[in-house]
């Protein structure tokens, strides 16, 4: 059974229809990605996930439950937790306070696993333990992508949703968050990821979809729709 | 000085009488530190009302201008509290000794505490909720606002003397119930503090702080900040925006409950259908004066708004004194259009 299951879900902005009935499944452990050009309704389909935005059609099933009305809030109880596209970092919170956030719906059983977690969290991104007392809104791009993965991380994720995390970085800043994304997932955390730098995700992804327009046009391994001439005149650049 | 009154021709030759205005520094020197003290009691009063306003606005970016009426309820709150502990009005105070004025004091502000904190949330269901469901425009909310600040000054014109058999509202102010004679108890600089002067100022000083406290350092304070910055990630994090919106409500009926308390001690007469408006629109105006959605702002506008009209009553006269709180509001907001402190609940504008 899949971990997360979509079946011709359908979301629309008023009379505006941006999904037009997609069906996708991430297996538990499986890091998987969403390609597809701006508009292509890879936004919506991470909002419609975490609940944000409702459905006009289809369901959502999240470790066997069906999850497609119930509200924002509880979807983040259950394990869905996502770092949104522009990162969302609360810019009058340190950071400290930004990564608190995470956890906000989410107990720890004590101190000790609250301790852990933060200290997993400043292993994976150093420079978050040096920039501790900053203002969120004062940190540079990569700095705030590090702060909405971390503070993600802090709610101890069953699903990690990553809305393009290499938005508006530099090439050396994106090596770094797709090398950390991989070594989140190594450690068994399940991750489904939105892109459009697709040569990076599709290196690193189990499994691919294809969003053109509000439908998926093809799925498969990401090595292998790395091969495909069709998506590497499409979305790499290469003829 | 307002029997100085200097006289004005109407277009249709008749007389109108205007207050004069007067320009009497010597008496501002003169009484200075008096009316610096005078007017942090007031500036108090206007700072937790001011609360109210500027936290509703940070999380719902809406002038919930029903606030004034939430202030009038916890007056009325109050009272009936006082009533049902057996006080009724008399026109010397009562002589309770200290201990007893001050355990009777602070039930009849939890009660009018609870009955604003009560009406801020109810109102914020009956009457915003249901527009957010339907995603309507803040033009709407602005108008139903306005609308509910009348529902609810009518409610207690007319309904509520109808359900306490003419005990509670009606036209007229309620006869006060007086628990404290006003004493000076020591003078700063020659200024007399009185005792009420020091139960606002103390207890103001007390409720700010530990807003402040509450908004800064703990995790719901944090969900209202962050449902304030950023309301679509706020709920990525599993923040659930509805219960933010009512804890804010609250927060700000019960402060505005406090308030209500401690502004009867200053004014005993006030207590009518109409006694929230003027004082709510102060306190709005204290909000702005801050920066609106900043709490630190709508505490510091309070105070500043406080002292500042009172030196303005003593300087122009006394019946100019609404005439200077809000001359200031535009003065300050064309230097500085986002506040003393600057807009939103701490927000690092880049």
């Amino acid at each position: 059974m899949p971990l997360l299951e979509i079946k011709d879900m359908t979301v629309g902005y008023g009379r505006i229809e941006a999904l037009h009935g997609i069906s996708l499944s991430v297996e538990s452990g499986e890091l998987v990605t969403l390609i597809g050009a701006n508009g292509a309704g890879k936004t919506t389909t991470m909002r419609a996930i975490s609940g944000v935005r409702p459905l006009t059609r289809g369901s959502i099933m999240f470790d066997g439950q069906d999850i497609t009305r119930m509200k924002a809030h509880l979807r983040v109880l259950a394990g869905i937790v996502q770092a949104p596209e522009g990162r969302g970092v609360f810019p009058g919170m340190t950071v400290q306070e930004n990564l608190d956030m995470g956890h906000y719906a989410r107990k720890f059983a004590n101190k000790a696993e609250y301790q852990a977690t933060l200290d997993h969290v400043f292993e994976l991104f150093p420079r978050l333990k040096e920039r501790r007392a900053q203002m969120g809104g004062t940190m540079s791009g990569g700095e705030q992508q590090m702060v909405a993965i971390g503070r993600a991380l802090m709610a101890r994720p069953r699903l990690l949703l990553l809305d393009e995390p290499s938005m508006g970085l530099a090439p050396m800043i994106i090596q770094q968050i797709f090398r950390i994304v991989s070594e989140i997932n190594a450690t068994g955390t399940t991750i489904l990821l939105v892109e459009q730098n697709a040569q990076q995700a599709l290196s690193r992804s189990d499994r691919a979809y294809i969003l053109e327009t509000g439908e998926v046009v093809k799925s498969g391994p990401g090595p292998e729709l790395l091969a495909d001439p069709a998506i590497k005149e499409a979305y790499l650049g290469v003829a | 000085m307002s029997s100085l009154l200097s006289v004005g021709a109407l277009a249709d030759g008749s007389w109108l009488a205007v207050p004069a205005i007067s320009f009497n520094i010597e008496a501002l020197g003169d009484r200075f530190w008096s009316l610096t003290i005078e007017g942090l009691a007031y500036g108090s009063i206007y700072a937790l009302v001011a609360v109210g306003y500027t936290l509703v606005y940070g999380v719902l970016r809406l002038i919930n201008f029903a606030h004034s009426e939430i202030f009038m309820l916890g007056m009325f709150g109050q009272y009936a509290v006082l009533m049902l502990l057996g006080f009724s009005p008399s026109g010397n105070a009562y002589a309770e000794g200290a201990v007893m004025t001050i355990v009777y004091l602070g039930i009849a502000m939890i009660g009018g505490m609870l009955i604003s904190g009560g009406a801020a949330v109810g109102l914020e269901r009956v009457a915003y909720r249901p527009l957010r469901k339907r995603n309507a425009p803040s033009l709407v909310f602005l108008i139903t606002a306005i609308g509910a600040s009348f529902v609810i000054q009518e409610f207690v014109h007319f309904v509520l003397p109808a359900l306490t058999d003419g005990e509670l509202g009606g036209v007229n102010a309620q006869q006060p119930i007086r628990l404290v004679e006003q004493k000076e108890q020591f003078t700063i600089f020659g200024a007399s503090v009185t005792n009420v002067t020091l139960i606002i100022i103390g207890s103001a000083l007390v409720l700010a702080l530990a807003t402040d406290m509450f908004v800064n350092r703990t995790k719901f304070g944090r969900g209202i900040r962050a449902v304030a910055q950023d309301p679509t990630t706020a709920t990525l994090m599993g923040i659930s925006r509805e219960r933010i919106i009512m804890l804010t409500f609250l927060i700000g009926g019960v402060l505005a409950g406090a308030a209500a308390l401690l502004y009867t001690l200053r004014v005993p007469n006030g207590i009518i259908y109409s006694g929230g408006f003027i004082l709510g629109i102060k306190a709005f105006c204290a909000a702005v004066l801050g920066g609106i959605g900043n709490l630190r702002g709508a505490l510091l506008g309070g105070l500043i708004l406080g002292v500042m009209e009172n030196y303005g009553q003593i300087l122009f006269g006394t019946a100019w004194r609404d005439v200077v709180a809000f001359a200031l509001l535009i003065l300050i907001l064309m230097f500085r259009p986002t506040g003393i402190l600057g807009e939103t609940l701490g927000r690092a504008r880049a």
